[in-house]
């Protein structure tokens, strides 16, 4: 079956002041995939995440070579970076709540893009919160402050959020690393709905996270794409012996 | 041994009690003496009079007039342009050595005392562009004085909100203007009205850099231009308690009261602005 490309980095190379972060990255993401990408600490994938809605550019430090395109769309190029953001969301992985209401938490995003009609904005916000699975946890109390929730109805909020500017692609950055367990299978189980409706790129710690719940894995070492395959291939019979290391505990 | 530490323990709480009621004892003192002398002084003339026989007696209305217009005048020179320079600061300027530079010259320029910065209203705003001894130059004067303040403290409410919501607005494609004006402003505001009433306390309160640009020894009626000298309360108690003789105490303390009176209110306002906001933020 031939995959839609819905990402392409070529010969991406990353520096931060003058140190290396990612080398020579090759990868291309398939359109409606869950692509998990796992590694140590260090290793660079959430600074490859952060590549795909220039959000690097807030560092000043930051220097890239080679090029990133989204639907064939050179991202690096002279284009609207607020599109792009809108374009690919992004979910971070401590839950940050604007200290808001719930209700204006989720407009804040449809809001900063126009959409002033309450009627319009109540949709959005219902929408994305039952497809976030928090809308029958916080229905009724919509209009109290967003810092009130758990930490897990917190993360589902932001996923809400980042959902109601309509983006295409969806980018995680560890977003279950300070929850529950059954907070993190809520969101697990809202990321494989998500497949299809949204590319989605899950950067994580916990490989068994990414076994679960992505597609396709990349392994990522030192600023390196060691391997990139089918997870079950990579997680079966990988073909870098440090990619099986990594992924049976022997380090990182 | 375990008896000795025991000891120099309470020996040394002793010592740092002592030191803060030392520290808290003048200003006791000092309200304490004014309120005491002052507020026989204190009546609807007082307030609302101006002064008769040489200043001898009658009221300092004029003076709490002038006080409010100088006051007035400040901010509106010192607030738009504190806060639009600290908000440049903090938000837009790249971290290089211009930017480092102009941050030190801010924090040493309210480091400067405050008869530098009358001599140099007086230079500037008085002789050069010819405003005379006016409202307009005591305020530009006054501004210029509390900008560093203004900035400070917008800058430091500015950086106290989280990076985690700019970064959050940002993701979700808001522009950096729309990011610092729904995701960063709302939440410095408590910090930035802080700023602006310690500024109102320092502009009201000051003599020195209203010496030379606006104060006036004494004026029959009041200002009625920006273009007008006025009287002001430092400065009018300045001359009424060493230019004037013969001013009774009560007149002098009454003044110095309704100084004080003043300037404190606009600090307890402060404060409680400050302890709400405290109370508010959860993050």
């Amino acid at each position: 079956m031939v995959e839609r490309i819905k990402i392409k980095t070529a010969d991406l190379n990353v520096w931060f002041n003058v140190i290396p972060s990612l080398k020579n990255i090759d990868i291309e993401i398939h359109e409606r995939e869950i692509l998990g990408i796992i590694g140590p600490a260090n290793s660079g994938k959430s600074t490859f995440l952060r590549c795909l809605n220039r959000f690097n550019d807030l560092y000043q430090s930051f220097k890239m070579q080679g090029k990133i395109f989204i639907d064939e769309m050179d991202i690096y190029a002279n284009i609207d970076v607020w599109g792009l953001r809108k374009k690919v969301g992004m979910v971070f992985a401590l839950p940050v709540v604007l200290p808001l209401s719930i209700f204006e938490n989720i407009a804040y995003g449809p809001r900063r893009h126009g959409i002033k009609n309450k009627n319009r904005l109540a949709d959005i916000v219902e929408n994305t919160l039952k497809a976030a699975y928090l809308w029958d946890e916080v229905k009724d109390r919509l209009d109290s402050s967003a810092m009130k929730l758990s930490g897990g109805q917190q993360q589902r909020l932001c996923l809400a959020r980042t959902l109601a500017v309509e983006p295409d692609i969806i980018l995680y950055d560890e977003p279950c690393s300070g929850l529950d367990p059954i907070s993190t299978a809520k969101i697990e189980e809202a990321m494989v709905r998500f497949k299809e409706k949204y590319t989605q790129v899950l950067v994580t710690n916990n490989t068994k996270q990414a076994a679960r719940v992505s597609d396709r894995t990349a392994f990522f070492l030192m600023g390196e794409l060691i391997e990139l395959d089918r997870t079950e291939k990579i997680f079966t019979n990988p073909i870098d012996q440090r990619t099986d290391d990594y992924i049976s505990g022997r380090f990182g | 041994m375990r008896h000795n530490a025991y000891q120099t323990q309470k020996i040394a709480f002793v010592l740092l009690f002592i030191a803060t009621v030392l520290v808290v004892l003048p200003v006791i003192f000092i309200v304490f003496i004014i309120v005491q002398k002052g507020w026989h002084a204190i009546t609807w003339e007082f307030l609302t009079a101006i002064p008769k026989n040489g200043m001898r007696e009658g009221g300092i209305f004029p003076a709490i007039v002038g006080t409010v217009y100088l006051v007035v005048g400040t901010l509106i020179f010192a607030l738009p342009l504190g806060v639009l320079s600290a908000i440049y600061l903090t938000e837009y300027s790249k971290d290089n050595l211009l930017t480092r530079l102009i941050k030190l010259a801010i924090i040493n320029l309210a480091g400067v005392p405050s008869v530098v910065y009358g001599l140099f209203g007086l230079g500037i705003f008085v002789i050069f562009l010819k405003f005379g001894s006016s409202i307009l130059a005591g305020s530009l004067t006054l501004a210029i004085m509390v900008l560093p303040i203004i900035i400070t403290t917008t800058k430091e409410a500015l950086d106290s909100v989280p990076q985690s919501f700019r970064e959050v607005s940002l993701s979700l494609g808001a522009s950096k203007w729309q990011t610092i004006q729904y995701s960063v402003l709302p939440h410095a505001l408590p910090g930035i009205l802080t700023g602006v009433i310690l500024a109102i306390s320092r502009a009201a309160g000051e003599t020195a850099p209203i010496l030379f640009t606006v104060a006036a020894f004494y004026l029959p009626h009041l200002p009625q231009s920006i273009f007008d000298q006025a009287m002001a309360l430092p400065y009018h108690l300045y001359v009424i308690s060493t230019q004037v003789p013969n001013v009774s105490v009560e007149i002098r303390y009454g003044t110095a009261l309704v100084l004080l009176v003043m300037v404190l209110s606009a600090n307890f306002v402060a404060i409680v602005i400050r302890s709400k906001f405290r109370k508010m933020k959860k993050w």
